[in-house]
């Protein structure tokens, strides 16, 4: 916004530094407003996202936009932040601590390539909470939660975030001289970069560990983690890829696919309610979806509900369906007056309601299921009657509901054939299937 | 009675959608640009066609990693200046807690879709279910208070979707919207007609030139006036116990302050939230009391109960958070017997057991098997068949 240059960009009201003397933080945080206020970024479009933890107190000295979250979410703050508003540049200031709970985040927004710039202060352990361990804690190491020494491996974040995808990765402890170089390079990075920052916590790692400016650069070297820039790729940033390849898409807003304004009439005088049983694949669901459709443009009231097996491709696939003249309220399960089988897998969901059904209700069924044993009156379907169309078990639901129309005349049938030709991609096999399936029910 | 969201029986405009359709169709409507969401049944379609409808009207939609991210991207971006929307089920109301918190700590507008399904833990994928009622007010520390609204229809999905935004600008305070596997996956006969156009209510920024001071307001009750990031003034939000500037303390006045402000905000509007609507029979001696997918059940058995002559009364709530204690209680008042229908082991029921007379008796009927609560089920409970 302003155009004067800043000599600073900590905030004198809010300063001392509430860190232990010798603590790490302290010094990356004059490093991190050095190159601030070289880089001269508008502090209205910078926001610095901080953790928990010590690292988290950070963000208070700073006179720019501020966002202190939850324990190692920082990322995911940043990336809505970057995301929503892409001129903005996003700092987050993290510890060990938060890349050790949130480093699904931390690998995620690496992957992404989301601009923001990560400076982890590193020191190996939880300093805020009493100094327990974390991600990065070396094996042996003693901490509150380790007093026998540390079994695990220290994670190489750096390392991981290089091979899934960050774009700028670089390691250094807080005494090395081009750590500003560092910074600046990481904050000046379009796309995800992160500078790791090797540092002690003067009041529990360090004197536990007897760490010290030398024997943090050995325990570096024993782990073989290098320092300097690590890893640098070219990869398009997330939110302007985003936006690219959202805008090579058609500029059309959320519009009604089609309202459904009644053409036909219906004669259907109370509410039934149907089963259609099938198996997986063989579009009971689309058919059953023009069958509502069709009740839509006679002026009734539809309901569906599908069930499948959580594996779609397989197993049954079941469609409860209702048609009224008036709105119907309850949506759930009643006795059907009409089960519909088609295939074998429908058949043995719905055997339990097909036991149910009584003199009054009906049972249309795939002629190669019979027989069954029901009270219900039984209509056979015998699909080889259907010429070319009989081996096309895709087309079946709809053959079936098309003479289940012709046969009771709940609305007409062409206002089926209406639904079915604005389900445009299979419509025209579809129509002609409705046309080959007259005559394929017979009474037993 | 207070609002109400109402369904008519005109032929215009009929479509076949079901409730994640609506909800979609009503976040856009409402001038939502950001989304952010996890896949899971039953609230997936929603993360689906968000994915594919929200950069046509120039936002941003994502799946994020997990449910944390979800929601932590969705905070991040409404203060950023975006509307913001994230739809799950139980599990991942479980994943959002903490952000919930840190939502009403930091005073941020956001709407969060529940799928209900059956619980607990991954429970029923695919089966419906009230059982969050409790979890969406008391879901995360500190017992300060949501908004909770909860819409009966697919009608009202769209509706209640555009007066979550609303409240949510008005409050920046969480607003969910519990409904449940059956509306949202269920297709259904709709009148679009019927949609209402709840007005799109500008966010209220922080004018240009003034000394901003985020979380200053003049009454406990008030809300404060917002900025976003790149926006005209210098914004600090934060997840802890902060005066109104914004920083972390631990000062008593300024602590205590806060925390009766998050509280009053909510609760001194409860009359501008309350949503409710009643169907009252003089001479009933019965009341039943419901809300969401259950009320339609309620609806139809009380339609039913009258057509044999019965006498009955109905009461349907659709804030279920902030409880609109007044108007239940004026609602409650004269009857002999209340029924709470739901689909979980009565928890709206103890707040409406909390509200009536000591001689009004109330009694619950539940449903956790997964399947819906039909019309003779309600009858029998209270004898009317
Ligand atoms: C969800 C959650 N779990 C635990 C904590 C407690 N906690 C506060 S700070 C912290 C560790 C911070 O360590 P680090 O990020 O390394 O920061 P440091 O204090 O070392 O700077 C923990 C576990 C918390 N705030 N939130
Ligand atoms: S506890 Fe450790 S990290 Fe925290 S201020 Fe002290 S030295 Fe720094
Ligand atoms: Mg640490």
């Amino acid at each position: 916004m302003s155009a004067e240059i800043l000599n600073s960009y900590l905030n004198e009201t809010t300063l001392p530094y509430p860190f232990c003397p010798g603590c790490g933080h302290s010094m990356v945080l004059n490093q991190l407003d050095a190159v601030l206020v070289d880089l001269q970024i508008d502090p209205h479009k910078l926001v610095i996202v901080t953790d928990i933890g010590c690292v988290g107190l950070s963000d208070k000295f700073f006179d720019t936009n501020a966002f202190h979250g939850l324990h190692g979410r920082s990322m995911t703050y940043a990336t809505g932040i970057k995301l929503a508003n892409p001129e903005l540049k996003v700092i987050v200031l993290i510890g060990d601590g938060g890349c050790t709970i949130g480093g699904n985040h931390l690998i995620s927004a690496a992957r992404r390539n989301i601009g923001i710039s990560v400076l982890v202060f590193n020191n190996l352990n939880f300093g805020m909470t009493g100094g327990e361990h974390s991600v990065t804690t070396p094996t042996g190491a003693i901490t509150a939660t380790t007093n026998y020494g540390h079994i695990e491996r220290p994670l190489d974040i750096c390392g991981t975030i290089s091979v899934n995808g960050a774009g700028y990765v670089a390691r250094s402890t807080v005494f090395e001289k081009n750590l500003p170089e560092l910074i600046t390079e990481a904050i000046a990075y379009d796309g995800f970069s992160l500078l790791d920052i090797w540092e002690l916590c003067t009041a529990y790692y360090a004197p536990k560990n007897q760490l010290n400016k030398k024997s943090l650069e050995r325990t570096l070297a024993s782990l073989n983690f290098s320092t300097g820039v690590l890893h640098q790729e070219i990869r398009p940033e997330y939110s302007h890829a985003y936006r690219t390849v959202v805008t090579e898409q058609e500029e059309e807003a959320l519009e009604p696919e089609k309202t459904s304004q009644e053409q036909f009439g219906s004669n259907l005088s109370k509410e039934v309610d149907f089963i259609i049983a099938g198996e997986a694949g063989k579009k009971i669901v689309s058919g059953a979806a023009a069958f509502s459709q069709g009740a839509l443009k006679s002026g009734l009231w539809a309901t569906q509900r599908n069930d499948h097996p959580v594996t779609v491709q397989s197993g049954y696939s079941v469609t409860e369906l209702k048609l009224s003249p008036e709105e119907i309220l309850f949506t759930g399960t009643t006795r059907p007056d009409v089960i519909i089988v088609l295939f074998d897998e429908g058949l043995k969901k719905v055997s339990p309601q097909i036991n149910e059904l009584c003199e009054d209700d009906t049972l249309y069924i795939n002629s190669d299921l019979l027989p069954v044993e029901t009270r219900a009156k039984v209509i056979s379907l015998d699909f080889t009657k259907a010429g070319k169309w009989s081996g096309k078990k895709r087309l079946w639901c709809v053959m079936a509901l098309a003479e289940l129309l012709r046969n009771t005349n709940y609305y007409p049938l062409e206002a089926f054939q209406a639904a079915v030709s604005e389900q445009k991609r299979f419509a025209e096999d579809n129509l002609t299937a409705i046309e080959a399936s007259e005559g394929l029910i017979s009474f037993s | 009675m207070e609002q109400i969201l109402k369904v008519n029986g005109s032929k215009a405009n009929r479509e076949f959608i079901n409730g994640a359709d609506a909800i979609v169709r009503g976040a856009i409507h409402a001038e939502c640009d950001f989304f952010a969401g996890y896949p899971i049944t039953p609230a997936t379609p929603i993360l689906l066609q968000m994915v594919n409808e929200l950069p046509k009207v120039g936002g941003v939609a994502i799946q994020a990693e997990d449910e944390i991210a979800a929601i932590g991207m969705c905070i991040g971006a409404a203060m950023a200046g975006s509307r913001v929307l994230t739809a799950t089920s139980g599990p991942g109301i479980s994943l959002y807690s903490e952000n919930i918190g840190m939502a009403i700590m930091g005073e941020v507008p956001i709407v969060i879709v529940d799928c209900q399904r059956m619980g607990p833990a991954t429970g029923g994928a695919t089966t419906t279910s009230q059982g969050d009622i409790q979890f969406l007010r008391w879901g995360t520390s500190g017992g300060y208070p949501v908004i909770v609204l909860s819409p009966t229809n697919v009608v009202e999905c769209y509706n209640l979707t555009r007066k979550a935004f609303d409240l949510s600008e008005r409050f920046r305070v969480p607003v969910f919207l519990a409904t449940d596997k059956e509306t949202v996956s269920t297709n259904v006969t709709v009148n679009t007609a019927d949609f209402e156009a709840v007005p799109v209510r500008e966010r209220n920024l922080a004018a240009e030139g003034i000394d901003f001071i985020p979380y200053r307001v003049g009454q406990a009750s008030d809300v404060p006036d917002m900025a976003v990031y790149g926006g005209a003034h210098i914004l600090r939000f934060t997840t802890s116990s902060h005066n109104e500037k914004g920083y972390l303390t631990k000062n008593r006045d300024d602590v205590g302050r806060l925390n009766e402000h998050l509280t009053e905000k909510i609760s001194a509007h409860i009359d501008e939230i309350a949503m409710l609507n009643t169907d009252l029979q003089s001479g009933a001696d019965t009341l039943i009391i419901s809300y969401g997918v259950t009320a339609r059940s309620v609806t139809e058995a009380v339609r039913l109960a009258r057509l044999e002559g019965k006498k009955v009364s109905a009461l349907t709530i659709y804030s279920l958070w902030p409880i609109p204690e007044r108007q239940i209680r004026e609602v409650l008042d004269g009857y002999k017997r209340v029924l709470v229908v739901e689909l979980n082991h009565g928890q709206y029921l103890r707040e409406i057991e909390r509200l009536a007379k000591n001689d009004q008796e109330v009694i619950g009927l539940s449903r956790v098997d997964g399947g819906l609560i039909s019309p003779s089920e309600i009858l029998e409970k209270v004898g009317m068949r």
